[in-house]
């Protein structure tokens, strides 16, 4: 469980979460909005990147902001990037192992959770091709892997299907549904697909300028009048 | 690469079933193979092949190399420019030479000491590498490079002196005897053989490095630091750790150049070397080993051979260095150590190819 209360980040004169609080319970929620609504600087917040003007987060009873931002990944926080960001150099194996071996998990099990997270997420290429050789599908499912090994109690996906073909997203959105049950991690997913979110997502909160305008079951929330206002504008705007 | 990851491939389902540990592939055993024959030809082969002159040449090839790996490490593992390499191994050679006139400690025990204390020094230097990077880095780096220099020439190094810091206001270097060498390694050959060994550690080191925990995080702060920060890694401590592996090896590097010179001067380290390191390590390429042995000859081997054999100036050699620069950074970011492997390959298939036509004509004219 995630209670975030009074979330307020500025930047010179841009306020990206303008007194954002929402709890997600648990399972897979969505993070919905439209583009600048927030949503990245919301999973920044919760990395450490961004360092919150007023607010507070908890996770699990747990006050996150107060951990160092390299501590909060052995604690189980775990996230993917807008772009993709596997490390090319290195093998299939390596590039899970790594995250593995910061995670604190124990080293004895590093090979059998690593190929458990490749057969999790369906990765069935050689784990000592380099990652770099992998195509953009491929390199996807690694960064899934990657963010579900070594224990995670949080997943953070910043829009995982980004620039995929539909069957992969398929795919993918079959892989995050199953991530809090294989791995009791509460996972958020921010995408602008929303037939992604709607398929993976029991929750579903939407941002808009910096402040959360609806939280709830994700049918409901996409009903929401105000949430298609928020994507389409309104008439009185045009 | 390709190759490696075509014949690994069969093997995976096998190495998953027999335990943690992915087994060893055949390309290992042969890259095993061709290190241990190429330090048996050096530790034998050379001696007896070269003349003395030579010998001293190829210590120095062996001790620059490991600057070169320094600077790799540094620049290809961790993606941090520094252009203070040989600072630090002018570092390491005064520290050396002045262990050497103040203590009677054994030449083993004095390489780890001045490894030790140059590692404290140069991952001081490396601190701003946690703010700075890319252009500015190299800047600060230089800076110290150029500041060596000036305290080198300004206490006029090694002096004469007694104690430690050996400073005194009127030098005298006639009754100072050269840096002392190890027991077992008093003459020009019997010291080389002693620094490829140790040169050989220190290889042997980064290599353990690279391929264990620390490789993977530095990989991972190349890659993207964001992603190495989400991943749980630790980027001050795995900055501050490449840099006092790369500070040590120099450190233990300058303590042997120190050594083999017997009596280093001032003058022996310019600025302008780091420089010329730096060149001459992506010309061998930084992403490889090998790139930092290539690195060592062209550095040393290439001007004493050139200014031995046809009486061209070192100086010359600079603009060779320029042009190979161009190339490496134009069309083989990987420099030699890629780049040959790959023309060798090429041409091979070439020829290969040429003799197989010759082959067919001659049967069509049968």
């Amino acid at each position: 469980m995630i209670e975030v209360d009074g979330l307020t980040v500025r930047f010179a004169g841009v306020t990206p979460l303008d007194d954002a609080s929402l709890v997600f319970p648990g399972g897979t929620c969505g993070l919905i909005g439209p583009n600048g609504a927030g949503k990245t600087t919301f999973f920044n917040v919760l990395s450490g990147f961004v360092k919150p003007a007023a607010g507070s987060i908890r996770a699990y009873g747990e006050d996150l902001l107060k951990m160092a931002d390299y501590k909060r990944a052995r604690w189980g926080l775990r996230r993917t990037f807008q772009t993709e960001q596997s490390i090319e150099e290195l093998s299939v194996f390596d590039n899970i192992a790594v995250i593995h071996e910061h995670s604190g998990a124990k080293r004895a099990s590093r090979h059998a959770d690593v190929t458990a997270a490749m057969e999790f997420v369906g990765l069935a290429v050689s784990p000592r091709a380099k990652a770099g050789t992998l195509g953009a599908g491929e390199r996807r499912l690694l960064e899934v892997a990657r963010a579900v090994v070594g224990r995670p109690r949080v997943v953070l996906l910043d829009e995982p299907a980004a620039g995929l073909p539909e069957e992969e997203t398929e795919h993918l959105g079959a892989v995050i549904q199953r991530i809090p049950e294989a791995f009791g991690a509460l996972t958020i997913l921010v995408d602008h697909d929303m037939s992604l979110v709607s398929s993976c997502c029991t929750t579903t909160a939407v941002l808009d300028f910096g402040k959360v305008i609806a939280i709830g079951a994700t049918a409901d929330v996409l009903r929401d009048e105000r949430v298609t206002s928020a994507y389409l504008g309104t008439e009185e705007e045009v | 690469m390709s190759a490696e990851t075509e014949t690994a491939a069969p093997t995976e389902g096998r190495a998953a079933a027999a335990g943690p540990r992915l087994g060893v592939s055949r390309g290992t055993w042969i890259r095993a193979g061709v290190i241990a024959a190429l330090l048996l030809f050096a530790l034998l082969a050379i001696p007896k092949l070269v003349g003395d002159d030579y010998v001293t040449t190829f210590t120095s090839v062996a001790i620059y190399a490991v600057v070169a790996l320094g600077f790799s490490v540094l620049y290809g593992r961790v993606g941090m420019i520094s252009l203070g390499q040989v600072a630090l191994l002018s570092i390491g050679c005064w520290i050396g030479t002045r262990l050497s006139f103040a203590t009677s400690l054994p030449f083993p025990v004095m390489l780890l000491v001045v490894g030790a204390i140059t590692m404290v020094l140069g991952t001081l230097v490396g601190l701003p590498a946690l703010r700075l990077s890319g252009l500015y880095l190299a800047l600060i780096t230089l800076m110290f490079a150029g500041a060596t220099t000036i305290i080198l020439s300004a206490t006029e190094f090694p002096n004469g002196g007694g104690g430690f810091l050996g400073f005194t206001a009127n030098p005298s270097l006639a009754g100072l005897k050269p840096v002392r060498r190890p027991t077992w390694g008093t003459s020009d050959i019997a010291f080389y053989r002693y620094t490829v060994i140790v040169c050989g550690l220190m290889f042997l080191l980064a290599l353990v490095h690279i391929s264990a925990k620390p490789g993977r995080a530095w990989a991972s702060i190349r890659e993207s630091e964001p992603a190495a920060l989400a991943g749980g890694v630790n980027i001050v401590l795995y900055k501050m750790w490449a840099f006092a592996l790369a500070s040590f090896m120099t450190g233990v590097a300058g303590c042997l150049l120190a050594a083999q010179i017997g009596e280093p001067r001032a003058i022996t380290f310019q600025t302008q070397d780091s420089l010329t390191l730096a060149a001459t390590a992506l010309i061998g390429g930084i992403f490889s080993l090998w790139g930092a042995v290539v690195a060592g000859i062209f550095n040393q081997f290439l001007p004493f051979f050139f200014q031995a054999q046809w009486g061209i100036n070192t100086y010359f050699l600079l603009i060779i260095f320029g042009a190979g620069l161009l190339q490496v950074l134009l069309t083989a970011p990987g420099g030699l150590a890629q780049q040959f492997p790959r023309d060798m390959a090429n041409l091979g298939r070439l020829a290969a190819r040429r003799f197989r036509r010759l082959a067919e004509g001659e049967r069509t004219n049968e």
